[in-house]
């Protein structure tokens, strides 16, 4: 059996990233996935883009991105809640990844159509995030890295200061081997719905995964029983509102939903709880997967008239449609009576519309309704109606690895000789609340990276 | 055309538009995204706009065993044959040869029948080179009508899709640009030019498109050729055989060599990729036309080398039945696609 210099555990973006980086500085490398082939890739898979500082024109992105904007946009988003020197780190080393990436297969497209917004600070992969893994996973094969699929990493052996075993199944058999160094890239915990429920609460079994089904935080679960140090709060995952007709796991982009601006939200006792018209949706689709988290069954139900149909993304499915607000209310499963009457209050506490504008805060609302509707409020009149269900829809989860700008881990003893993360499973480190549209791939590029030149130079 | 198929594409079609990754990678993906429903017609627009590259379908996350299982180089492949199929003319020919590779074979017999008796019935009133076996004008009487008749025929096709996907009135610009396109193949470069996915798994390579490069470009320079020699016979009274260095000797020589090779090639390729990827009961079909097409190359060449031996007689009888086969199903077999695609493309640059 080959004797491995670094097993790799995991095999999304950051795993793979690592394992060329480790490669190409001449270890021998094991990439672990879990997954299956047509699965590998994590969360990976579900992505689009990567957000890039730079200085001027780079690849597909026009102008400049400065690490400060990046830094400032990021901390806007996280609440202040952000390692601002790890923060720093992928940032400015966010620049030269890019043509890194390009070196290995990674091609890049113009911002996608309904996106034009991020064509300054994101560079889309063409074909999306498995484009990406299908081209680093040839890139690994022609590096000579070893890729196991199906197989289940259960135990790292931590002793001292070292992991001195790494044990995985695989097709039924138990192997253990000692690489001279480990690299976790293998995501958070939310597949696994009963960690979840343990950390949020009951609600959390009504929740929908948007991403893989193969991030159950085993691994990571293994760590921290072993003292390894963790990094952020177990009960915060990054949720959003998505279609309710969404599979359990796996749904990905497509299940977003972006007409709740130009919607009443009602819970399935037809009343409505929140200010659809806060703000423009990409600042507000975050805190909707928590709204909706506080209703009753965890569900919400979006209604909207003929006048908006056509003012948002298409959704992966049809919206249900009826020619009357009763007959939607039956086909949504909704007591129609209350629905109307919703409604009802609601026309009746819109003013003048004339000045309604689908794009910016536009000041259209509500007067003297609970709660109000401060924007694009414009009564719901025009049938056909159409009514889409809306649930919780699990991205990542924040507890992971804490690491150093080495991407090293550490106990309450020290530094773990051989032991590197990156990541989601690291994430947490860099980010303590909130998200910014393509930070998880450049935090994945970056300390897959640091991880891999690390580990290899460590095993050499 | 067939609802479930169409219902299948439309459900398919419309996961891709929450989607969107693959918009940069060809022409079908701005058509797709710039609609919001999916009509019967905007959906045989789309089919014949797709090249099959199979570069959506190895970027896509949700393939099988996904539960969403798209497979769009599949669906489209098969409304795209079900729309040549149901614009044909005339219909009892329709779904004939596109399903059934055999019932190509079985017309290339008879068509090669046709030529044999033609030479024995009408024979020749004394003419030099091909002319001593059956005269130009028998010639002319039997490759006239095999050659209009089909053109009138996907004339009628054409207009069919054209009301079907709501076509408007055709301006140069709108053919300039899908000429462009179809000159380059874009559409089997993929939007950062590396190729198509065909021959090994997710990997890009140029090697389909440069196949049928050389397909459609030997195609070309065999109908220059013969168009050639018509202006010499008609215009300039210079009547065959031609020496090599004559037009429809160069352009014959190097179309013959370009068919040949292409056709072999593709076939070889095709061999090699994943049939689920495509229309599966179209395959006999396809790789009967590639053979059919090949074989018309390599018959002109062998007959070419061989014209001054007392072989002649036969390989051009097997030469020219390939030809009349080839013309007479163009409207019933995979030829067909090249007009369908380009109409598609003239019809894409309408939208912008």
């Amino acid at each position: 059996m080959t004797q491995y210099d670094i097993a790799v555990i995991g095999g999304g973006n950051a795993a793979l990233c690592a394992a060329m980086t480790a490669a190409e500085a001449g270890a021998r490398v094991l990439i672990l996935e879990t997954a299956p082939k047509p699965y590998r890739g994590g969360n990976s898979r579900h992505t689009r883009n990567f957000r890039c500082m730079h200085t001027g024109p780079l690849g597909p992105l026009v102008d400049a991105y400065s690490e400060e904007e990046y830094l400032a946009d990021l901390l806007k988003v996280t609440d202040g809640k952000t390692d601002q020197h790890l923060a720093r780190l992928a940032i400015s080393r966010s620049e030269e990844c890019l043509p890194w990436m390009q070196e290995r297969g990674v091609r890049f497209q113009p911002s996608l159509s309904g996106t034009l917004s991020l064509s300054r600070t994101n560079a889309f992969f063409m074909g999306g995030g498995k484009a990406l893994v299908n081209a680093y996973y040839r890139r690994a094969a022609a590096l000579g890295i070893d890729v196991l699929y199906e197989a289940h990493v259960t135990h790292l052996e931590l002793s001292g200061t070292r992991i001195e075993r790494v044990e995985y199944n695989h097709a039924g058999v138990t192997h253990r081997i000692t690489p001279k160094a480990v690299i976790v890239a293998s995501g958070g915990f939310q597949a696994d719905i009963d960690w979840l429920t343990r950390a949020w609460g009951p609600p959390a079994q009504n929740f929908l995964i948007r991403g893989t089904p193969y991030n159950r935080g085993v691994v990571l679960a293994d760590l921290l029983e072993q003292g390894v140090d963790s990094v952020g709060d177990p009960t915060q995952c990054h949720a959003v509102a998505i279609d309710g007709r969404a599979p359990k796991f796996d749904g990905g982009i497509v299940t977003r939903l972006d007409c709740v601006p130009f919607s009443i939200v009602v819970n399935k006792d037809g009343e409505r709880f929140y200010d659809e018209g806060e703000d423009v949706w990409p600042k507000r689709y975050a805190i909707w997967g928590r709204l909706i988290a506080a209703q009753p069954d965890q569900v919400g139900y979006v209604i909207i008239d003929a006048k908006s149909i056509e003012l948002f993304m298409p959704s992966v499915f049809p919206p249900l449609k009826a020619d009357t607000l009763k007959g939607l209310a039956e086909q949504m499963g909704l007591p129609a009576e209350q629905l109307c009457a919703t409604v009802d209050r609601f026309n009746a506490a819109c003013g003048d519309t004339s000045s309604f504008h689908p794009t910016e805060l536009d000041g259209v609302a509500t007067e003297g309704l609970t709660p109000p509707k401060t924007n694009w409020a414009r009564p719901i009149t025009e049938p056909p109606f159409y009514g889409y269900s809306l649930r919780t829809g699990v991205t990542f989860t924040y507890l992971g690895l804490k690491v150093d700008e080495h991407a090293q881990c550490s106990t309450s003893a020290g530094k773990i000789a051989n032991l590197w993360a990156a990541g989601e499973t690291m994430a947490g480190s860099i980010l303590g609340q909130g998200y910014l549209a393509g930070f998880g791939m450049t935090i994945g590029t970056v300390f897959g990276r640091i991880a891999g030149q690390e580990a290899a130079a460590y095993a050499n | 055309m067939q609802t479930e198929l169409l219902q299948e594409a439309r459900r398919q079609a419309e996961i891709c538009n929450a989607c969107r990754y693959c918009e940069g990678y060809c022409s079908v993906f701005p058509a797709l995204h710039s609609a919001r429903a999916f009509s019967d017609g905007d959906l045989t627009q789309l089919a014949n706009l797709c090249h099959n590259c199979r570069g959506c379908y190895y970027a896509c996350q949700f393939t099988a065993p996904h539960e969403f299982d798209l497979n769009l180089p599949k669906v489209l492949a098969e409304i795209r044959r079900d729309s040549w199929e149901s614009f044909a003319w005339p219909q009892p020919l329709a779904r004939r040869f596109h399903t059934h590779g055999g019932m190509i074979a079985l017309a290339l017999v008879v068509g090669l029948a046709l030529i044999f008796w033609a030479i024995r019935a009408l024979g020749s009133a004394g003419g030099d080179g091909f002319y001593a076996v059956l005269s130009h004008n028998a010639m002319v009487a039997i490759f006239l009508p095999a050659f209009l008749l089909p053109l009138l025929s996907i004339g009628i096709g054409l207009r069919r899709y054209w009301r079907t996907v709501g076509g408007t009135r055709i301006r140069i610009r709108h053919v300039k640009a899908a000429l462009s396109k179809a000159a380059r193949m874009t559409d089997l470069a993929a939007g950062h030019g590396e190729g198509c996915n065909f021959e090994d798994e997710d990997r890009f390579t140029h090697a389909r498109r440069h196949m049928h490069q050389a397909i459609m470009y030997g195609f070309l320079l065999c109908f220059a050729a013969t168009s050639a020699g018509t202006i010499l016979h008609y215009v300039f009274d210079i009547p065959a055989p031609y020496p090599l260095w004559s037009l429809p000797k160069l352009f014959g020589v190097s179309g013959g060599v370009l068919l040949t090779l292409g056709c072999g090639g593709m076939v070889m390729m095709k061999r090699r990729s994943d049939q689920g990827l495509g229309d599966v009961s179209a395959w006999s079909g396809e790789i009967a036309f590639i053979l059919l097409l090949g074989f018309v190359g390599l018959s002109g060449l062998v007959l070419y080398a061989l014209g001054a031996t007392g072989l002649m007689p036969v390989l051009l009888a097997l030469h020219l039945g390939a030809v009349l086969t080839f013309f007479l199903l163009t409207p019933f077999t995979k030829m067909a696609h090249g007009f369908y695609r380009l109409a598609a493309l003239i019809r894409d640059a309408q939208r912008d």
